[in-house]
């Protein structure tokens, strides 16, 4: 089969998927507790007014017509009102979903700068200190709780060094966000020339961004050394070895390609867990991302605003898998044969 | 092959190894895996290493190499290659050496190659490296070494994988990759291991060729004599690590001057004539009784089909792709299997025989045909509900590989009290622990290893359990899925022994499916080959293997082994017995 056949094959696949996602999470706002016609009418609302309110959220209809409504409007790209904001979902969403992103990216392609090497070293130098470090980070990664190594960060180098600007968002006072290309402050910055923003916003990222990689650095870094070692021992390597090769080529083509193939899967998963799982680095950072938006909104009984978070993480993971499944088909001949 | 070359010895030779050790540091301390081993291979010779498992040869090999993984290292010792200290030589000169003037072909071929890159480029990388080509050549010189080592096509498979390649294609390329800088020596560890041997006899044909027009010596390690005799002109056999026996291949054959020789000339099937004579000289035992076999048919095979669906995903069958023709797995077969006989179901990997197996077991469901068993119709019993038939305890398997197809978990009573409790329903522990026992000493299972998890048991303890296991419900039919595949040839002489005494002594049929002529041979009243699905030939053993009627069948017996030597000792020993 081709590229091309199976990344439509799996495109197809995803629209169940996401239609099944549409119904659970539907259903599931709706059992949550809490009255959002009670929270939206305020404290001094009178029973009368809280009918008021329901009647003209739609929510005195019987659940399946609330349903066929919600499925129309969003068939015509409409997601709702976000009833604590007052704008619509999508353009709160499309405001918020660039903020996380250049977030988890830079989290990211952090972590996968130091972890990757560091796997491939503490696998070919065993029981090394090199090995004894990644065994240090990988622990410390997993057992220090982001919000915590967050705040020490903050405190260290905010509050004691004054290296680090405020932790106040993407973006200090003093610069006014640069036209919108990307979405990505420090992108579109670059973009439009205005290297003080750029910088700026660059040093608002830094420390969010080494408290998330150093959170996704464990599991990345882990599996790397794992997939290294399977490699190094496995027979081709000793063919590799037999005839001679140099020990560069034998790490680079023989070893690292085979063993990326585990990596990105783990890469894939890492990604979308950080996505959505921010919201503590958001919060401590002030950090206009998706995670927190969708905290407020899941308080607050907003259903717009979570059916439409939720669905917005479930198209994003399915556009993920696809690239992971592309990266995949070119990385391993094997799997354009099975499809 | 050749004893005129043993006169060369008298020059330098091209690789001289004196007393070498090899230690392995483990979680239990040193373990010496290779004991004061002295060898040497002349210019052109062709030495063969022959061993069971664990007897260090291919250690020794890969010590030549210096490519002992990180626990071994050389403890004592000399090897010296054409004038150069290997022992102690340094990486930059050892990785020099690999591959120009050393190469090495490995045990399963497929798994020794890069699996995401393609073979030329594999190739390339052995020029490239070694100096052989610039990179604008390096291409041409692969496909030229395709070429040598006879792929067919070669500028199409430049750019193929090695799943996409056969068992015997890879070792092919494994070969060029080898000789693609026309090193002096080459090492051969276990190359047709898990080949057919009509494809071993060509792989070895080949590197026979190729070594001997370039002038480059060859160092066989395998654990088959046979094989062994037929390609080397000297032999050494090692046991437990160090060298027993060292000898030209003729005179190893007519004189074995080791006790330890003796018995693996012995246990090698090719030579013997029955069954007992695989066994050690000491242990005479008397000839297992013939089973008069019934004319009443057990088990009635009529045109059993297996078709698999064509290769293809959901989009393609949603195009309307499905024009492609299904798979014939097996196709349209036909045999019986008479109360009390066993019938060996030999062929090459693909041919069918184990799909036939499993369909008979009621593990896959057949497509269409009939399956007829004790007068009963099998296939109307869908595979996944045939656990619950009654005729479920008449019918048992034995698997190819002992150790996979026993539960880690699981002690050895417990894996032969299984079928006891799901098929008997016996619920005394008391009652289950004495059947347990009885079976144990049935197949000769020592009773203190009965609480023994599988890694605690060796590969010819394990194979026991599994055959007690299915024999625990005295099944009329014992299905044997190349059961000795995977032992050393004594432990399958004991083995092959103890299935035709409890045979015998059980009144059991078999259905021996198997690659090994021989050993079908030794076991089988009656032999089926299969080809493609279909049966190619059928008859009593002793007239298949003698007088092959088809031509496939004549091609399967020629590929096989067959030492001058060792055909002389078969004679021999014959004689002495008669």
């Amino acid at each position: 089969m081709s590229q091309l056949a199976i990344i439509l094959a799996r495109v197809l696949q995803a629209i169940p998927t996401i239609f099944g996602i549409v119904v659970v999470t539907f259903l599931l706002t709706r059992a949550l507790p809490g009255d959002p016609a009670a929270y939206f009418a305020g404290a001094s609302a009178t029973p009368e007014s809280i009918a008021e309110i329901r009647a003209r959220l739609g929510l005195d209809q019987p659940l399946p017509l609330q349903f066929v409504d919600y499925v129309r409007d969003l068939a015509s790209g409409d997601l709702g009102q976000s009833i604590s904001t007052g704008q619509p979902v999508a353009t709160e969403l499309l405001r918020r979903l660039p903020a996380s992103l250049e977030l988890t990216l830079f989290a990211l392609l952090l972590s996968v700068g130091v972890a990757v090497p560091l796997g491939v070293l503490a696998a070919v130098r065993q029981d090394s200190w090199i090995d004894q470090l990644c065994r240090f980070v990988v622990t410390a990664g997993v057992s220090l709780p982001t919000f915590f190594t967050g705040l020490l960060l903050v405190y260290v180098f905010y509050f004691l060094l004054g290296w680090a600007p405020a932790p106040l968002g993407r973006l200090d006072m003093l610069h006014i966000p640069p036209p919108q290309v990307t979405g990505f402050l420090v992108i579109d910055g670059l973009i439009a020339r205005e290297w003080g923003t750029a910088w700026s916003a660059f040093k608002q990222l830094l420390l969010p961004g080494i408290t998330l990689a150093l959170f996704t650095l464990a599991p990345i870094a882990r599996m790397t050394r794992a997939a290294m070692l399977q490699a190094l021992a496995s027979e081709y390597l000793r063919t590799a070895r037999a005839a001679g090769l140099s020990s560069g080529r034998v790490l680079m083509v023989y070893a690292f390609r085979n063993a990326m193939l585990p990596v990105v899967t783990t890469l894939g998963m890492v990604f979308s867990f950080t996505l959505g799982a921010n919201v503590l680095v958001e919060k401590v950072f002030a950090w206009p991302g998706i995670g927190s938006f969708a905290i407020e909104a899941l308080v607050v009984s907003d259903y717009a605003a979570v059916q439409g978070f939720v669905l917005s993480m479930a198209v994003l993971f399915v556009l993920l898998n696809l690239a992971i499944d592309t990266l995949y088909t070119l990385i391993d001949p094997r799997v354009r044969i099975e499809g | 092959m050749s004893p005129q070359l043993t006169g060369h010895l008298h020059n330098p030779p091209l690789l001289a190894v004196h007393d070498l050790c090899v230690e392995f540091a483990t979680r239990k301390g040193t373990v010496t895996a290779v004991r004061s081993v002295n060898l040497q291979v002349a210019k052109g010779e062709t030495l063969g290493i022959v061993g069971e498992s664990g007897s260090g040869k291919s250690v020794t090999s890969y010590a030549v190499m210096r490519i002992l993984d990180r626990a071994g290292r050389i403890a004592a010792g000399k090897i010296e290659f054409g004038g150069m200290q290997l022992h102690d030589a340094d990486e930059a000169m050892m990785s020099d050496l690999r591959g120009r003037e050393i190469s090495m072909i490995f045990q399963n071929p497929r798994a020794a190659l890069n699996p995401i890159r393609p073979v030329g480029k594999q190739i390339e990388d052995v020029l490239i490296r070694h100096a052989q080509a610039t990179h604008d050549q390096a291409k041409r010189k692969a496909i030229e070494a395709l070429a040598k080592v006879r792929i067919r096509d070669p500028e199409a498979r430049y750019h193929a994988y090695p799943f996409e390649l056969s068992g015997g294609m890879c070792q092919r390329v494994v070969i060029a990759i080898a000789l693609a800088c026309k090193p002096q020596l080459l090492i051969a560890d276990e190359p047709t291991t898990g080949l057919d041997v009509t494809t071993q006899r060509a792989v070895m044909e080949l590197v026979r060729e190729l070594t001997r027009s370039e002038g480059m010596s060859t160092l066989l390690i395998t654990h088959d004599l046979g094989l062994a005799g037929e390609y080397c002109d000297r032999i050494i056999v090692m046991e437990k690590g160090g060298v027993v026996e060292q000898q030209d291949t003729a005179k190893l054959f007519a004189a074995p001057a080791h006790p330890y020789t003796r018995r693996l000339i012995r246990s090698t099937p090719h030579a013997a004539r029955n069954i007992r004579d695989l066994l050690p000289e000491d242990l005479r035992l008397p000839p297992p009784p013939l089973l008069s076999v019934s004319d009443e048919p057990l088990l009635e095979v009529k045109d059993l089909v297996k078709e698999y669906a064509p290769p293809g995903g959901l989009l393609q069958r949603l195009r309307g792709r499905g024009g492609a023709k299904p798979f014939r797995a097996v196709d349209g077969i036909s045999f019986s299997i008479a109360r009390g006989e066993s019938v060996g179901l030999v062929g090459e990997s693909g041919c069918g025989k184990s799909t036939t197996s499993a369909m008979v077991m009621r593990l896959l469901d057949a497509t269409s045909g009939s399956i007829c068993f004790k007068g009963g119709e099998l296939t109307a019993v869908p595979a996944g509900e045939f656990a619950r038939s009654p005729l479920r305890r008449e019918l048992q398997m034995v698997f190819q590989d002992p150790h996979e197809s026993l539960n880690p978990r699981s002690t050895a009573a417990q894996s032969i009290a299984d079928p006891l409790l799901r098929l008997e329903g016996m619920s005394d522990a008391a009652a289950i622990r004495d059947r347990v026992e009885a079976l144990a000493s049935q197949v000769g299972l020592p009773l203190e290893l009965l609480d023994r998890l599988p890694h605690q048991l060796s590969g010819g303890q394990k194979a026991r359990v599994g055959i007690a296991r299915a024999i625990a419900t005295r099944p009329e039919l014992l299905i044997l899925d190349e059961p000795t595949a995977a032992l050393d040839v004594s432990v399958q002489a004991v083995v092959l022994n103890l299935l035709a005494d409890l045979k015998a002594e059980f009144g059991m049929s078999y259905l021996f499916v198997s690659h090994d002529l021989e050993v079908v041979r030794l076991l089988c009243d009656r032999v089926i080959v299969m080809r493609a699905g279909r049966i190619v030939e059928e008859g009593p053993a002793a007239r298949v293997l003698s007088e092959p009627q088809a031509e496939y069948t004549r091609e399967l017996l020629a590929a096989i082994p067959r030492p001058a030597h060792l055909a002389g000792h078969a004679a021999a020993t014959r004689a002495v017995n008669a």
